[in-house]
């Protein structure tokens, strides 16, 4: 018997069924080094994008096209690990944006809040596509939008700070999701009608996976342009917030 | 009660049995979150002096969550066997790991104290313990468990078969089932986390799995892992159920936040036993418990999150489980920050477990968010392996692309086989010795031509 054929499964057959990491092949008991260092690339992606840093000139001088203001705001987490253990400080805005964020208190219908999240690769790659789409859609329907905040080290929540210091009806969280083993620079969209502090992720509604080998980008804007009105016809956002047109799948 | 200690004219005080085993749990990242932590390393060590000199009796009079509140504490209260506490309740904490050390407390010795041992006493000796003493002591402790073979017997090792699929497609399912029984895995369960919760899909998996264990007569038990409540109405509409599986905490408000209480899992338990699918056992129970769940549903009423996680297990405990799996590092940094607290937390939840009468395995695994990767899994692995952990998971290639975590592989589970001397359960054993899956000294057969593969026309 030769080496090769236990690095080699006689079901690889299978493995058109399924994305899962089957008929590996084996040397002795182990995975073959192929296999192993396949695994470890796709982990360092993972970490890779979790280390990110938003590209936050770049990104401000590609949001200038959209004719919006854009704030640079900081949560309270200072630097990647405490923002990894203390998912409370992600979650609010910092003294100096307070500042900024009353600076520019208005009347909005909607505040487009964009953050590194888990994976700040996810924004970097995916936010100005998806603005390009949605934004369109929001002037279409004379919707007011608020400046853009552009937060670093920011959790979803903080757009709930964000919201009720410009004093805007709804929010929408651009924000990066964490990374898997198959995709790091998935991006996350939440919806909040009403934001204010302490509300919890039932009053969210969320749509995920929004990458081009995920739910495309357009997609993604009819989808949220789509719950958008719905919340603000309904008057709320969350569980009570259905999105219809998945319905259907449910009978 | 107050306790105190004093280290260089420095009087550390503890407001409570609560507050003491706080400030002597070793050093974690959910405990900093919850603001229960010790503040220096000097107050954490002080902490563990004055709660080695506390009785074990004062767990009885002093609940860690009062009584009237909680039914987690009125459970672990009623149900404490007085008369197997009798041969430690003249002991200290200390004076209880000095004694669970010592040789001529054996593995007997420990399953006669089992049920008069609480959770919170569990947690307490554990923090005074260094990872060589809890695996010292849970490698002294067997709890052998019986649905279709038999797990936990000495010098064997079972593993779950997790074949998860994002969208529950059968096909690739059953391409993961496959793949891990030719590497033998699934002794302990071929168990599925459904994408969805919906019934219908349940029954379907339920019944793709039925129908290969009984083409293939495979001496192993399935399980779908959805809320309680909907296979509860799964067994009522007769999808084949052979396990019910629940997540529990360790407080009322956890499982509350989880949509359960002891009395659903009670409904669950009864209807699970009246099917009797059990071949030479009846242990129907699969549970799954993780540090952190009790904080993370804000419910954790300021006790640490090692302290909340031991007391889950006296809910397990009540219902005679087949397997109980701590998900270590599912959680995430926020709870479980790195490698070391990860390892640290899933020794500390194999002794308690084990030694509060336990079939613990443990969901050796981390998220890309996490200070940890295989290197630290494969840490873990060897001193579970060391310690008489019952079960891990066995994924093909670690990867879940379901859950989008990393856990341990049907090779890591070879790996720890091989290296220990290890053989999976004695009926699926002799089930892959007759499928020509391995040969007799327990090695994979290389060329596997061996009846599955034949049978499924590979």
């Amino acid at each position: 018997m030769s080496d090769d054929l236990y690095k080699q499964n006689l079901w690889d057959k299978l493995k058109k069924f399924t994305s899962a990491r089957i008929a590996i092949g084996r040397t002795g008991s182990s995975i073959p080094v192929h296999n192993s260092l396949e695994f470890k690339l796709a982990h360092a992606h993972a970490r890779d994008a979790v280390y990110s840093r938003l590209d936050v000139d770049k990104l401000n001088s590609e949001l200038t096209r959209f004719n919006l203001p854009v704030l640079n705001i900081s949560s309270r987490a200072s630097y990647r690990e405490q923002y990894l253990q203390r998912p409370d400080l992600g979650r609010r805005t910092d003294d100096v944006s307070n500042e900024i964020l009353q600076a520019n208190k208005g009347k909005y219908d909607i505040v487009i809040v964009i953050a590194d999240g888990l994976s700040a690769t996810a924004i970097n790659q995916n936010m100005i596509d998806f603005l390009a789409s949605v934004i369109p859609m929001f002037k279409a329907a004379k919707m007011q939008l608020a400046p853009i905040c552009l937060v670093e080290q920011g959790r979803v929540a903080i757009g709930d700070d964000i919201g009720a210091a410009l004093n805007a009806r709804l929010s929408l969280i651009l924000i990066g999701e964490r990374p898997g083993l198959s995709a790091a620079d998935s991006m996350g969209a939440y919806i909040t009608f009403s934001p204010k502090q302490g509300l919890t992720d039932d009053s969210r509604n969320c749509v995920s996976n929004i990458r081009p080998q995920g739910l495309p980008i357009h997609m993604a804007a009819e989808k949220i342009f789509y719950l958008i009105r719905q919340a603000f016809r309904k008057q709320l956002s969350g569980v009570q917030l259905k999105d219809d047109s998945d319905e259907r799948y449910f009978p | 009660m107050s306790y105190r200690y004093t280290i260089n004219n420095h009087v550390y005080r503890f407001n409570g049995l609560k507050d003491l085993l706080a400030k002597a749990s070793p050093h974690r990242s959910g405990d900093v979150l919850a603001g229960v932590a010790a503040a220096t390393y000097q107050e954490l060590v002080a902490a563990q002096i004055a709660l080695s000199n506390v009785y074990l009796k004062n767990f009885l009079n002093e609940a860690i969550i009062p009584y009237e509140f909680d039914d987690v504490t009125r459970l672990i209260i009623d149900s404490h066997d007085a008369q197997a506490f009798g041969m430690i309740s003249h002991l200290t904490v200390g004076g209880f790991r000095d004694w669970l050390l010592r040789d001529d407390v054996d593995e007997v010795v420990l399953r006669h104290i089992a049920l008069g041992v609480t959770p919170e006493m569990a947690a307490a000796v554990s923090k005074l313990m260094r990872n060589q003493d809890l695996i010292a002591v849970a490698s002294k402790c067997r709890v052998i468990t019986r649905f279709r073979n038999t797990i936990g017997l000495k010098g064997h090792f079972s593993t779950r078969l997790q074949p998860n699929h994002p969208t529950d497609d059968a096909r690739g399912i059953t391409a993961s089932i496959i793949d891990g029984l030719l590497y033998g895995s699934g002794d302990a369960v071929i168990g599925i986390n459904p994408a969805t919760d919906s019934p219908a899909v349940t029954a379907n998996l339920l019944n793709l799995v039925d129908e290969l264990r009984q083409r293939f007569d495979i001496p192993v038990q399935s399980c779908v892992l959805n809320h309680v409540t909907t296979t509860i109405g799964l067994m009522e509409n007769g999808a084949p159920v052979d396990l019910c599986f629940q997540s529990i905490g360790g407080t009322e408000l956890t499982n509350k936040s989880f949509g359960i209480n002891i009395k659903i899992i009670e409904e669950a338990y009864e209807a699970a036993l009246a099917l009797n699918r059990g071949t030479i056992g009846q242990n129907v129970m699969y549970f799954e418990t993780g540090q952190g769940s009790a904080l993370s549903a804000n419910a954790n009423h300021g006790a640490d999150q090692q302290t909340c996680e031991a007391r889950a297990y006296a809910i397990a405990r009540k219902f005679n489980p087949l397997l109980v799996n701590t998900v270590v590092g599912f959680i995430g940094p926020e709870y479980l920050y790195d490698g070391k607290q990860i390892i640290r937390a899933a020794l500390e939840d194999h002794f308690c477990g084990k030694l509060l009468g336990l079939p613990m395995g443990v969901d050796i695994c981390y998220t890309n968010h996490a200070e940890a990767d295989q290197d630290d899994m494969d840490n873990l692995l060897t001193l579970l392996g060391i310690a008489g952990c019952n079960f891990i998971m066995g994924i093909p290639g670690s990867d879940d692309i379901m859950l989008n975590y990393q856990s341990t592989s049907f090779h890591d589970a070879l790996y720890i086989r091989k290296m220990l001397g290890l053989k999976p359960a004695p009926e699926f054993e002799a089930w892959l010795l007759k499928h020509d899956i391995i040969d007799d000294k327990g090695m994979l057969i290389s060329d596997s031509r061996n009846r599955l593969l034949k049978a499924a026309n590979l």
